[in-house]
Formats: structure tokens, C-alpha cells, sequence
């Protein structure tokens, strides 16, 4: 095919939902009851919500234009850089929906419920594995509320040492939730600055690090695409004080088979099992951020646990050191069974071969783009690379501008403005589920992008123009809030 | 391997662009003393339909509809899932998108999740909803941690009527904070007793469930009134909004935030989650408010869309000083639910809310002639509680062998509650099941 991706269809209007219906259609079968009225009180009666009466056919299709509109990883390359935009097994979604699993309640006895506790418990070891480290909670329900039991462990692993902290060192390259995890569980970040190589030097962990300072949170490979070499000195440092070393593993991807967290002197780290184990994302949702620790941390764990028992599987309350619950019933169990039939289906070969493919996309990535865009750091990335729009800057043009014009040749952007310690950031993560053409249908939108912003910057300006609506005005909508109709 | 599309031409002509000879050498800046030596010790890969055999496998061991009956409720309710609607949600345009923070390309989420917020505001009777937290447990802790920085006090005063596992929930949330949560206990009639709030003093809020875990309804109005005395706010919390097709919404009787469980609206039990945390407040308090905002924007042609919107409030513009560490929510959850808010329409919820209350009346009334006894005496929702016949525990035994889960044992809960269960009766049972339940209670 010689023609760009990005083309313009019919795209269909759909007003708001209660801009259409009328008062008594209605999509649901209800029930013929042959159960009699019971008397109600009145004075507690209510008048019923306001929504619109729409008819099944009204519904269905107001939601198959509104997924028009939308663009997901089936629809096309969306390299955006730290979210891991690999393609999701169809298989997982039917698996997920077996009567077993969908209808299962979270209250039964346990006797009744050994399958779903069986997954949950191999998917444990599974991720122990894959990490190097000694236990795994599956609870938390996102990457940000695994970096929160986290945190919360190492406020209770200090107390428990008899020595609370009031620190914790996060290096500019973090993600905003890791300052926002560490100050809900009361701890100051103290920002830590990467050096000229965009990674940690052990020289300024040394000058910050005390005895008052928890730890340091550290996302390797970082934000940069970089791998933290320096991460064990870092560790070593850390530890004499006192301290604990957590590990943002949103980037796991990179090193699946690669390399064993427990040995790099890791101590606790969260996995997203919506990035590296492919569990779809949903529009924003739902994940599953579990959380593994070494030995000494397993006691802080979350409850409950899964147990084995001399019959089969159990769920106990039975740690009086944990940091408590964090999830209503036992975290995301749906996207836990992706995670779990991914690994499975993978097995160790294809998993490290996924990490490697990854790699080797980012690199190609990164080298067919040298020159065309500015490199941040001229160094070999691990499963993004990241770049800026210095080149670009002096025609005028930015990275805002160069995400929309890639719209218009049938891309998802990068992530923009991120991380924040490369001005005009553009991170690209290809992931290993691409293929070679389609890495390199996305390099030539860049090239030719790249072109048009010396010989036509007005059209990278006016980006995007394939797409339903042109840029929005996010400013007004933030000052003049509308939230609802 | 059918995920991985490189083949190894693809794979040698990519290493000589990246200037390396193997793959393994692309990981050379990882330090030798950094990598793994041993393989990873997992299963070899299984095909694509081993692996449904073996899926298959483990969900036969779980006890499910329709070959058990459940009169289990407590958090995580049966509701009939019209086909539409997974259908629907399994859109790949939905799936496989994520957060929409390139508008352009996600109108779709976007639009969606901005009637998600104005269905859940309306059917809460508050001003503005946001477009999700994870489950009913932490979206109780954000919206109490909201009430602390709104009020600037460091008290909470929680009803123990609320779910045990939300309150356990907001304990950890709370525990390295030093922030203060106190229980308000409850009264002969299960419902929150208000006369115990009188000598709590500087709350940020007082927090009650409605229905509450007992399935009773509260007077949400006089814990407002008290609320207003005595300078707090008052946030609600639920589990079953199902019931506000019936009920007087928390928001009409004053509620200033409104937090809790989604569930029950479509989407499948899944074993506890993925659920759908819910949260909603005045729209004073929405600077305050945690997790994504959809809003109203225009494009350059003066088009009508919709952006994600107040994004200063979010870690990722304002890091530690942010109003929660939030990122991923559970936006598909979220949509499931504005679908099946949409499905049904406003006659529709009013309908199937009455046939709810209906049958757990019918629950109630038969058990009640066959020795079980109610304990607290109020008007109910799905849900109630009963006292047992004495040896009833090795009846329940033998009811689990035929099928059938009489409901959940309150007393690992309440140990006060010894001998009492909590039975639930959706419009998913059956008058033959409901009847074939008291005959063999009876038996």
C-alpha cells in the first residue's frame, strides 16, 4: 500500500443521550414478576432518576458511533511512551467471561471458590518469578495504588524498626505518582536531579541520603528510556543508611528475563499488569498494580493473603503486621486472569523474547529518527526513546503540533511535555507487538512531518484536520468548567 | 509466536540499523553484574486453546449461577446484564484505547464519560460526578480525605453501618496520616444512631451508608442537619445506587459528597473486580475532588466537544501537592455503567428498583414465617437482616451442599451479631427459588 494511514470516512454525529429518546421506550427486558407489590413507605420515596428513555436499538447505536470516534491499539500504532500500548489477546477477553469467573461473588466460602484463588495464587508466584523478588499482593486496583501499598509498607517497615522517616528521595524523572503516593502516606519527596546522562549518579544519592530519609523511589528503566546502571551502588548507599529501595515498575517491559530485581538490591516494586502483562486499558481503566516484595517487607503486605492449605487455597486476615486493605474485596481479579493467561500463553521464552523485540523496536525507532528530530539523550534506550521538538523550534513549530499533524496520518502521538526534565519531550514507545512496516509507516509520518514543518509549518499549525473535531480549547473548558448537563 | 510479528529477517535488518550484532547485545548498557543469568522459571507457552481448557477447568471450580442459587449481596449484587451492553463495551475503539489525553482521538471516551458523570450526578441528586475511582471502598477514603482538605479538620466520624471492608479500607488510607476516624455505632433499629454524634466535635465529616449494610434505610436529612451544626460535611456512602431508582437520593437530603460502590449497575461480579469506584460532590468542592474530569470544550470551528478538564488538581501537573495520586480509574467500568443507566432509561430504573424491593419483601416475609426473626425493624433495599433459628449453622451446611448460600454470616463482622444473616433477594430470584429455600429451611 503506497498511501498514508490516516484517510477521512463518513463520520456520523450522535447528540448527548438525552438529546434523544422518549418518555417511555425503554432498551431492557423487564421481568414479568410473579411476586406481589409489598407496601412501601412513602415518605422515603424518591422521583426516580432523570435519564432519558431510549429504545435497545437507540442504544446500541449511540455507542457504536461513539467508539467510531475513538482510536485504540486495534485500530492502529499508538506508540505513547510509559503506557505500554502492546496489542491485547482476544482469547483473554471470552476467558474472562466464562460463567465462573464473570458471575463469581468475592463472598462465597473459600471451598467454593478454589479456581479463581488457584490463578490468583500462580499468578503470585508467576510475577515472583518474573521480578526476583519473594512475595506479591495482587490487590492494588492500579499502578498508583501499588506504588501506595508500597509506601505504606515502608512507613511500616520504619515503625517497626522504631525509627520513623519523614523522607523520600524521587529523582526528576519520576512520574507524578510517585511524589503524590509518597506525601498521601506523609512522606516530603526530596526531588533528585538526573545527571547529564539523564540518569542517577550514587554521588548525590550519598549527599542526600540520611537517616531521616525512608528510601528513594526509582523507576527503572527510568522515564528517559535509560537503564539505571548505577542501581546498585544507589541500592547499597540507601540500605547502609537504613533505608529501602522501591521500584516503579511501569517499565518492565524492558527487562522482562533480562534482569532480577531482587539482586539489583530492589526491595519493593509495583507492577501495571495493563502495560506489560497486556491487559487492556480500557479508555483509562481498569488496571491491577500488584505489589512484590522481598522477604523482610512480606510481613507489611496488604490483606488478605492467599494461603495453601492441606485441602487447597484460602484467604487470611491472619498478619498482624500488615498494612491493612486496600481494595473492597480483593483487587482487580478480571484483570488479574488477562495477566495470568498472557504469562501462560507466553511462557519464559516469549516473554524475554517480548522484552528484547520491545527493545530492538525503540532502538530502530530511534536511530531511522536521528537527526529528523532532536535526541535527548544520544545514548542506546531500552523500550522508548525520547525525544524533543529542538529542531523543530525555530520554524515555530512544537511538539503539540507535530503530536497533531501525526493524527492526521493515522498515528496515535507519543506521550507529550513528558518527562519534564527534556523541554518539549516527545517519548516514544513503539512496544514489540509492531511490526517492521508498521514501525516504519509511523518513521516516514515523521520524516514527512519533519519536512512539511520547513516547507509548510501552516499545516502542522492547523493539525489536526482528518480527525472529527479540529484542537480543542482546553483552557476555556478548565476556566469555565461544564462537567455535566 | 502470534504476538510477536518480527520475523528473523525483520529482526537482523532492525539490529543493523540499531548499529548492535545480537539482541542481547541491545541491552549492553545494563551492567554485567545487573543481568539475569538463570532463564525465568515459568510453564512452557500453551496454545491458544490449552489455554481455554485449562481456563475452563479452573471456572468450573467456582460456584456460580445458575447451578447455585445465592442469597448473597454485601457489596457485590446479581443483576441481569442485558446482551447489549457487553457487546457494546467490548468495542476494540474502547478496549484498547487509553486515558483520553489526546482529545481528538477519543471523543468517544470522552463524550462517554461525561454522560457517565451527568447520569451518576442526576441519579445522586448532586451536582457533579468524575468519571471514576477504582471500587466503593477507596472512593469512601478519597471522599474523606476530600473532606479533610475542604474543612481543614483532621476528624472523620464513620457510621458502623457502613461495609466492614470499606471502613477497613479507609483505615489504611488513614493509618501513616494521623487523621482521626471515629465509628458511630448503630441503634436497635440498625440504623446509625444519631444521638451518639453529640460529643464528637471538630469533624471534617460524618460519613453514612444508605442503604447501609444491613440493607436499612438511613434519614439522611437529620445526619445533614447535624452536619451543617456542627460545621462538617456530610458524605454518603453506598453500595446498591440501584436503590435511588427508588429512594430519596443521597444529594436531594443534603449529602455534600457522595462516594460508593457501582457495581450493581451491569457489570459482572468478577469476583470482586474489576467495580467501579463513584464519586460526587457539590460543585463548590470540585477543585477539591480527586481523579479525572470530563468537561464541555470547543474546537477551533466552534464544534462542540469534550476534553479532560481541572487537570491542576492531578499528580501529574501538581506531583505531590496534588489531590490524590490517582492515574489510571476505571473507565470502562464507567462506561458500563452509563450503558446500563442508558438501557434502562428513568421508567426503567423506577420499575426495576420496585421489583428488587419486591422480591427481598417476599425473601423477608417467608423467612419470617418459618422462624427466622427480623432484627431491625426499618424499611430495607435488596438486603436485610435476620436471626436465625438456633442450629440453624449446620443447616446452612447442608443448604451449601444442595446449592444454595443462604446468605453471609454477620458475626465474623459484628461479633455482637452471633446467630444473624444478611439476605439478599435481587430481581434475579425466582419465586420457585425463594420457595424452595424456605422448604428446605424448613425441612
Amino acid at each position: 500500500m503506497n498511501e498514508p494511514m490516516g484517510t477521512t470516512g463518513l463520520i456520523l454525529n450522535e447528540p448527548l443521550l438525552w438529546e434523544k429518546g422518549k418518555k417511555g421506550r425503554i432498551g431492557y427486558s423487564l421481568l414479568r414478576s410473579d411476586i406481589e407489590k409489598s407496601a412501601i413507605d412513602k415518605t422515603l420515596l424518591g422521583e426516580g432518576p432523570d435519564f432519558p428513555d431510549l429504545s435497545e436499538i437507540d442504544v446500541v447505536r449511540h455507542y457504536t458511533r461513539l467508539s467510531q470516534w475513538n482510536f485504540g491499539v486495534d485500530t492502529g500504532m499508538y506508540p505513547l511512551g510509559s503506557c505500554t500500548m502492546k496489542y491485547n489477546p482476544k482469547v483473554h477477553e471470552k476467558l474472562a467471561g466464562l460463567i465462573g469467573f464473570a458471575n463469581a461473588h468475592p463472598l462465597l466460602p473459600a471451598q467454593l471458590v478454589q479456581g479463581a484463588l488457584q490463578l490468583m495464587s500462580e499468578l503470585q508466584d508467576f510475577l515472583a518469578e518474573i521480578t526476583g523478588l519473594d512475595a506479591v499482593s495482587l490487590q492494588p486496583a492500579a499502578g498508583a495504588q501499588g506504588e501506595l501499598a508500597g509506601m505504606l509498607m515502608l512507613v511500616a517497615y520504619h515503625n517497626s524498626q522504631g525509627r520513623p522517616r519523614s523522607k523520600i528521595l524521587v529523582p526528576d524523572t519520576a512520574h507524578g505518582t510517585n511524589p503524590a503516593s509518597a506525601a498521601l502516606c506523609g512522606y516530603r519527596p526530596i526531588p533528585v536531579s538526573s545527571n547529564d546522562q539523564g540518569i542517577l549518579s550514587p554521588g548525590q544519592i550519598s549527599e542526600l541520603m540520611d537517616d531521616d530519609t525512608a528510601g528513594i523511589m526509582i523507576t527503572n528503566p527510568n522515564t528517559l528510556g535509560l537503564f539505571e546502571e548505577n542501581i546498585k551502588a544507589i541500592a547499597q548507599i540507601v540500605h547502609a543508611k537504613g533505608g529501602q529501595v522501591y521500584c516503579d515498575g511501569a517499565n518492565l517491559n524492558a527487562v522482562m528475563g533480562m534482569v532480577h530485581m531482587g539482586d539489583l538490591g530492589v526491595d519493593v516494586m509495583h507492577l501495571n499488569l495493563h502495560k506489560t502483562f497486556s491487559t487492556p486499558h480500557g479508555g483509562g481503566g481498569p488496571g491491577s498494580g500488584p505489589v512484590c516484595v522481598k522477604s523482610h517487607l512480606a510481613p507489611f503486605l496488604p490483606i488478605p493473603r492467599i494461603v495453601k492449605t492441606a485441602v487447597g487455597y484460602d484467604l487470611s486476615d491472619d498478619f498482624p503486621d500488615t498494612i491493612g486493605k486496600l481494595h473492597a474485596f480483593w483487587g482487580n481479579f478480571g484483570v488479574m486472569l488477562k495477566a495470568y493467561c498472557y504469562i501462560l500463553s507466553m511462557g519464559p521464552e516469549f516473554l524475554k523474547k517480548a522484552s528484547q523485540l520491545a527493545v530492538l523496536n525503540a532502538n530502530y525507532v530511534k536511530e531511522s529518527l536521528r537527526g529528523v528530530f532532536h535526541l535527548a539523550y544520544d545514548k542506546p534506550c531500552m523500550h522508548e526513546c525520547v525525544f524533543s521538538d529542538k529542531l523543530q523550534k525555530n520554524q515555530g513549530i512544537t511538539t503539540l503540533d507535530i503530536a497533531k499533524r501525526l493524527m492526521d496520518y493515522g498515528f496515535h502521538p507519543p506521550t507529550i511535555y513528558f518527562p519534564l526534565v527534556v523541554s518539549g519531550a516527545f517519548m516514544i514507545e513503539p512496544t514489540e507487538t509492531e511490526s517492521l512496516e508498521n514501525i516504519n509507516e509511523f518513521i516516514n509520518a515523521c520524516k514527512s512531518i519533519a519536512s512539511e514543518a520547513i516547507d509548510n509549518p501552516e499545516i502542522l499549525k492547523q493539525a489536526p484536520v482528518r480527525c472529527k473535531l479540529k484542537r480543542l480549547d482546553e483552557a476555556t473548558a478548565a476556566r469555565r468548567p461544564c462537567l455535566s448537563d | 509466536m502470534r504476538y510477536l510479528p518480527h520475523t528473523p529477517e525483520d529482526i537482523a535488518s532492525m539490529l543493523a540499523v540499531a548499529g548492535v550484532g545480537s539482541l542481547e547485545e541491545l541491552f549492553g548498557s545494563i551492567p554485567a553484574d545487573c543481568r539475569r543469568t538463570a532463564e525465568l522459571q515459568l510453564p512452557q507457552p500453551l496454545t491458544e486453546w490449552e489455554l481455554r481448557d485449562h481456563l475452563k477447568e479452573l471456572s468450573r471450580r467456582m460456584a456460580v449461577d445458575p447451578e447455585y442459587t445465592l442469597f448473597l449481596g454485601a457489596g457485590s449484587y446479581d443483576h441481569h446484564i442485558p446482551a447489549a451492553i457487553p457487546y457494546l463495551l467490548s468495542r476494540s475503539e474502547f478496549v484498547t484505547s487509553y486515558t483520553p489525553y489526546q482529545p481528538e482521538m477519543s471523543q468517544g471516551t470522552l463524550q462517554a464519560i461525561y454522560e457517565y458523570q451527568t447520569l451518576t450526578a442526576r441519579l445522586l441528586g448532586i451536582e457533579v460526578a468524575n468519571a471514576s475511582l477504582y471500587d466503593g471502598a477507596s472512593a469512601l477514603a478519597e471522599g474523606l480525605l476530600m473532606a479533610i482538605r475542604i474543612t481543614r479538620r483532621n476528624r472523620v466520624a464513620v457510621s458502623k453501618s457502613i461495609h466492614p471492608f470499606f471502613r477497613q479500607v479507609v483505615r489504611t488510607y488513614f493509618k501513616p496520616t494521623g487523621y482521626e476516624l471515629s465509628e458511630i455505632p448503630y441503634d436497635a433499629t440498625g440504623r446509625t444512631d444519631i444521638a451518639a454524634l453529640e460529643p464528637m466535635e471538630d469533624l471534617a465529616a460524618i460519613a453514612v451508608q444508605t442503604p447501609n449494610f444491613f440493607g436499612c434505610i438511613e434519614d439522611l436529612k437529620i445526619f445533614a442537619e447535624r452536619a451543617r451544626e456542627k460545621q462538617a460535611l456530610l458524605v454518603a456512602a453506598f453500595t446498591e445506587p440501584l436503590a435511588f431508582g427508588l429512594y430519596k437520593n443521597p444529594g436531594s437530603q443534603g449529602a455534600d459528597i457522595v462516594c460508593g460502590e457501582g457495581q450493581s449497575l451491569g457489570l459482572p461480579r468478577s469476583f470482586g473486580g474489576p467495580a467501579l469506584g463513584m464519586l460526587a460532590s457539590r460543585m463548590k468542592y470540585v477543585r477539591s475532588m480527586p481523579g479525572r474530569l470530563v468537561g464541555k470544550a470547543t474546537d477551533q470551528n466552534g464544534k462542540d466537544g469534550f476534553v479532560l478538564t481541572l487537570s491542576t488538581r492531578e499528580q501529574h501537573i501538581r506531583r505531590e501537592k496534588a489531590t490524590s495520586n490517582i492515574c489510571t480509574n476505571n473507565s470502562l467500568c464507567a462506561l458500563n455503567a452509563a450503558m446500563f443507566m442508558a438501557t434502562l432509561g428513568g421508567t426503567g430504573m423506577r420499575k426495576l428498583a420496585r421489583l428488587n424491593y419486591d422480591t427481598s419483601e417476599y425473601l423477608k416475609k417467608a423467612l419470617c414465617r418459618t422462624g427466622f426473626q427480623t432484627v431491625f425493624a426499618g424499611p430495607t433495599f435488596n438486603e436485610f437482616v435476620v436471626k436465625a433459628p438456633e442450629g440453624f449453622s449446620s443447616t446452612y451446611e447442608r443448604l451449601l451442599s444442595q446449592k444454595i448460600v443462604a446468605g453471609l454470616a454477620l458475626e465474623p463482622f459484628y461479633p455482637e451479631l452471633r446467630n444473624h444473616f444478611l439476605m439478599c433477594a435481587t430481581e434475579t430470584r425466582t419465586r420457585r427459588e425463594i420457595d424452595r429455600l424456605i422448604e428446605e429451611v424448613s425441612a
